[in-house]
This record gives C-alpha cells, sequence and structure tokens, in this order.
C-alpha cells in the first residue's frame, strides 16, 4: 500500500474527479435517472463498491469526515478496508457515528439516525437496473426509461403476490423519484426505503461494474411502487433490539450457540452503541453486562 | 361500419437494399372489417404487415391511422412514445410463434395482466379479475392463471397471447399467420375463437396468411401479394370464387386440389 503515497488525493487523479462530478451533477440534475460514466480501475475487486468508492473519491475533500458501513456495522472487513483506504490517500477524518460524518458510503443500510442537510449519502450499487430482471436487453431498458414505460415493474410485483399472496420482495424494492424514474435502491432492505422519501441528505448511487451513477438530490420524493389493494409495508420486528432495547429499526438475528439460541439486535452498530451509551438496555443485556462484548 | 376509415394506407414501399420486400401498397381499412393479406412464401406479407404496423420502417409512403379523437394522424409522423402508446392499447399483434408475443417466464395472469398495468391500472384484484375473465373468453381455465405459458399448449399459447392482445379493448389487430405451427384441429378451433371475437367485439384486423381457407373463414376482403405487388384486390368471397388475375386463378385452384 505504500506505493498509493504517489497518487493525488483521493486516488483518483483531477481528471478523472471531475469526470465523475460531471455525471453526478447530471445525476443530481435528473433525479433517478441512471448516467453513465466511465467507471475506472481501483484497487479492489468488483464487488467490493469500486462505483461507491469512486463517487466518494470524487466529492471528499480533506475537511470531510467519513462513515463506511457495510450490513450496518462499521466493523466488517469490507467498511473496514474503505475506511483504511480513505484515510491513506486522503488522509481525511474517519467516524463511526452517523451525526458526525459528512459522508457516509453504504453498502446495505441507511443509518437509523435521521440524516441531516449537508450530509451525502453515497451507496455501492451491484445491478441498478430495476427493469433488468425481466428486459435483459440494455437498448430497450433505457427506452422504457426514455419513454416511462414502466409496466413491467408491476408485473413483476403481481407475480409476486399472485405467488405468495403478498409482495414478498424484502430488498432492492423499486422506487419512483421525483414521479419519473423507477430505480433500484439497491442492496438495501424495503424497511429503508421511507428513509429515502424527502431526505433531507444527498443520496448519490455509484455502480462500478455496470458504469452508472445516479441520485436523490435532498427533499425529493422517492415512493415505493405497489397496489392500491396490496399498498407498501416494510418488515416489523416482534421484539426489540436484544442489547439496546430499540424499536423500528432493522434488526438482524445473531446465533447464539449450536442449541437453537439466537437474539435479534441492530444491524446499525452505531446506532445500538448510542443506544446503550445513553442508558438504554435490551432484553439480553439487562442481566448480564458483559455479553455486550 | 361507418363511412370513415380507421386505417388509410397510401404509396406503401418497402426496399431490402435493392431488392422489393412491398411496393406501392394502397388500401382503406374500414371499422370492423378484416382483411387478409395472402400470397406464396417470400410475396412480402410480414414486410407488408410489420410496416403498417410500425414494426417496420417503409421506405416511402404513408400510414394514416384515426385516433380515438377521430384525428387522422400518419404514423410515421408521431414520436416513438406515442407509436408506442398506441401499439399496446388501440392496437394488437399477435405473433406466428406465441414464444415472440408472451412473456415465456411469468404466469398466464401477468401475461394477459401486463397492458393493464402498463396503462396504469393499480388495483390487484381488479387486474386478476379482468386477466381470469379473458382467460375464461380464449377457453382457457381459470385455474391455469397462475402457470407460465411454458407449460402450455401451441393452441392455449396462441389464445393466451390473443387474450393479452385483447384485454385493453384495441380496436386494430394484426395478426401474422395466427395459426401458423399448430395442428390441423387446433387451428380450427382457434379461427373460430378469433372469428367469434371479432364479431363479438367489433375489431378490425389484418391479417397475413398463405392459407386460403384461414381468409376465407376470417377476412371481408383480401389482398393477394406476388412478388412485393398487390395483384389483386377485393371482398373475399369474389376473389376466391371468382379470382381475375392469372395468379390468383393458380392459388384458388391449388388450394383446391389439397
Ligand atoms: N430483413 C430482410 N432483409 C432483406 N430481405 C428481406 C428481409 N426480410 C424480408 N426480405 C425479403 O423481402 C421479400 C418479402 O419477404 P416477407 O418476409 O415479407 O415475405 P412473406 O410473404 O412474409 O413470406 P413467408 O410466407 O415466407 O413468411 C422476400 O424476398 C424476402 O427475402
Ligand atoms: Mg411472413
Ligand atoms: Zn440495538
Amino acid at each position: 500500500m505504500t506505493d498509493l503515497a504517489t497518487y493525488n488525493f483521493a486516488y483518483l487523479d483531477e481528471q478523472t474527479k471531475r469526470m465523475i462530478r460531471r455525471a453526478i451533477l447530471k445525476a443530481i440534475a435528473i433525479p433517478g435517472y441512471q448516467v453513465p460514466f466511465a467507471s475506472r480501475e481501483m484497487p479492489m475487486p468488483y464487488g467490493w463498491g469500486t462505483g461507491g468508492v469512486q463517487v466518494t473519491a470524487a466529492i471528499i475533500g480533506p475537511e470531510d469526515v467519513l462513515k463506511v458501513i457495510d450490513q450496518g456495522a462499521d466493523d466488517t472487513t469490507n467498511a473496514v478496508s474503505i475506511r483504511a483506504f480513505f484515510q491513506k490517500v486522503a488522509n481525511v477524518a474517519v467516524t463511526t457515528h452517523t451525526k458526525d460524518a459528512t459522508i457516509i458510503q453504504t453498502r446495505h443500510r441507511i443509518p437509523e439516525h435521521k440524516l441531516a442537510e449537508g450530509q451525502i449519502l453515497v451507496y455501492q450499487v451491484p445491478i441498478p437496473e430495476p427493469l433488468r430482471f425481466l428486459e435483459p436487453r440494455e437498448t430497450e431498458t433505457r427506452k422504457m426509461h426514455a419513454l416511462e414505460e414502466y409496466g413491467l415493474m408491476h408485473v413483476k410485483l403481481y407475480e409476486d403476490i399472485a405467488h405468495n399472496g403478498r409482495i414478498s420482495k424484502t430488498y432492492a424494492y423499486p422506487v419512483k423519484v421525483a414521479g419519473r424514474y423507477v430505480m433500484d435502491p439497491s442492496p438495501t432492505p424495503k424497511f429503508d426505503n421511507p428513509k429515502m422519501h424527502r431526505s433531507e441528505a444527498l443520496q448519490l448511487f455509484g455502480a462500478g461494474r455496470e458504469k452508472r451513477i445516479y441520485a436523490v438530490p435532498p427533499y425529493t420524493d422517492v415512493v415505493s411502487l405497489d397496489f392500491e389493494d396490496h399498498p407498501f409495508e416494510i418488515q416489523t420486528f416482534d421484539k426489540p433490539c436484544a442489547l439496546c432495547g430499540a424499536e423500528n429499526v432493522y434488526l438482524d438475528e445473531v446465533v447464539l450457540d449450536d442449541k437453537g439460541g439466537r437474539m435479534f439486535v441492530c444491524s446499525d452498530t452505531d446506532n445500538c452503541e448510542d443506544r446503550r451509551e445513553h442508558g438504554h438496555v435490551g432484553a439480553m443485556l439487562a442481566p448480564a453486562k458483559e455479553a455486550a462484548e | 361500419m361507418t363511412d370513415t376509415p380507421l386505417l388509410k394506407v397510401s404509396g406503401l414501399s418497402k426496399f431490402y437494399g435493392s431488392r422489393i420486400g412491398c411496393k406501392d401498397v394502397c388500401f382503406d381499412l374500414w371499422p370492423g372489417e378484416v382483411l387478409a393479406i395472402v400470397g406464396e412464401s417470400g410475396s412480402g406479407k410480414t414486410t407488408l404487415l410489420n410496416c403498417l404496423s410500425t414494426r417496420l420502417m417503409p421506405t416511402t409512403g404513408s400510414v394514416e391511422y384515426r385516433m380515438r379523437d377521430g384525428n387522422f394522424r400518419d404514423l410515421y409522423h408521431m414520436s416513438e412514445a406515442e407509436r408506442r402508446f398506441l401499439m399496446r392499447t388501440d392496437w394488437g399483434f399477435v405473433h406466428q410463434n406465441p414464444a415472440d408475443g408472451l412473456r415465456m417466464t411469468v404466469s398466464a395472469g401477468a401475461n394477459v395482466g401486463e397492458r393493464l398495468m402498463a396503462v396504469g391500472d393499480r388495483h390487484y384484484g381488479k387486474i386478476r379479475e379482468t386477466a381470469s375473465d379473458w382467460l375464461t373468453r380464449v377457453e382457457i381455465g381459470t385455474d391455469r392463471i397462475d402457470d407460465q405459458p411454458r407449460a402450455f399448449s401451441g393452441g392455449m399459447r396462441q389464445r393466451l397471447q390473443i387474450a393479452r392482445n385483447l384485454v385493453t379493448g384495441p380496436r386494430l389487430v394484426f395478426m401474422d399467420e395466427p395459426t401458423g405451427g399448430l395442428d390441423v384441429s387446433v387451428q380450427a378451433r382457434l379461427l373460430d375463437l378469433v372469428r367469434g371475437l371479432v364479431n363479438d367485439l367489433g375489431l378490425s384486423a389484418i391479417v397475413v396468411t398463405h392459407d386460403l381457407a384461414v381468409a376465407r373463414l376470417l377476412s371481408h376482403r383480401m389482398m393477394v401479394m406476388k412478388d412485393g405487388h398487390v395483384i389483386e384486390h377485393g371482398l373475399t368471397d369474389r376473389v376466391l370464387d371468382d379470382p381475375r388475375e392469372p395468379y390468383t386463378q393458380l392459388l384458388v385452384s391449388s388450394i383446391l386440389q389439397v
């Protein structure tokens, strides 16, 4: 990694950053529209968030404070290595606290703590095209977006209801942005879809392998697709977080032992820790505090 | 039938390089009328049908369609968005090979419901009810509504394709050899069904076929094509019973020998 020191600030050269920024500006001007961009090779494999990393690299400045999450956690391999990468190539401050970050790069979640004006959420996107599943031809999907032909999206939801009795899609749940473009929020759970709606933060999406950037500007309508008689619903959980007692947050299942023991805890680890620091206690921690480690 | 045509075609030609696809075709189609285009293989039937239905850009000529507001529009002066909207609302297109006109990997119900969803229907229960009505109309059991057309016979697929096209109440349906790949007995049943639907719904249709029996059964008028030209054009019974062109006489007599 030492030879990275010879690279430009934030790894990408200024020419490339300008190209990416132009794509970002265009994306912001046309909310939900996928802007093609000349995705660069990054010193990490596709699937590791090269699209998000390029977006972050193009917008980050020396004063920024960066947070990186994967599955809601700051301490997974992917999040740790992307954070370390930017510390090295941009020498920026990093944080795990949502409210302290100016840029948050994410893979699967939108933080539970409500984002504020001035913050930017950068999503790493594997498959940007919401129409891909039924229409593999890129020329055709582009035309469908251009002509606002989105009947297929509802065909997919119809199929879901016909076979499962309800819309069973739980993540990458399609949304309509600003009443115009249908967009794939990518691997985030549908639980997070309502957080995108009229968010104060700027949301940027980067797909490295597919070479696409799209955006949701602050205060933009983001509406999940549904049927009148099968309205969009988010996941609900039976119990609060076992560690911090939080309700109305997204929970992950954690297996405790090989005897079927398990618990549900916050997927957003920062939010969970913050709550515990403020004295909230879940069922699991009430008897034995050391289980928190 | 009213006194205004639904479709006005004039000077329509399509060249593939220097080869003629179809040449100088002129006709009017009237509301409720079924027109058959017949001719031997390579005579230009499919080329003409595709030029009429905006699936293929003609080299010259014009095709005007009377929109629901009563105004004629030249199809080739419309925006692509308007054309595509027309195609999936006011028109139908039944392909010879049902796989070309169906989504083979989604259920029969969704195949029929797709056009409804495309024009903004957002009530699952109503879409499903309409789909199941249409399955009944084309003689597919409603217990098959969640099956994919992959699991259907050729005849069922073709009937599903017809239902999928008719669900939005189109005024004009194009068909390219709708009974092409089917067994004789299956063909007969499908033709009966199509004839019934066309009558009940007062549809206009343009049907390409090389089978004069299909033309006889379905159409009011027919055009005979040879080498890209329309060489004879008239009421179906007249053309079949009293063909004027030597080529048509040959066609008719050869079918009678079958
Ligand atoms: N894409 C193409 N490129 C070049 N020539 C073509 C093309 N499509 C059709 N043709 C030619 O145009 C003429 C008319 O073809 P067309 O397919 O319209 O005939 P058809 O009457 O539908 O025949 P069939 O009964 O076999 O379907 C033929 O000479 C054919 O070879
Ligand atoms: Mg043909
Ligand atoms: Zn928690």
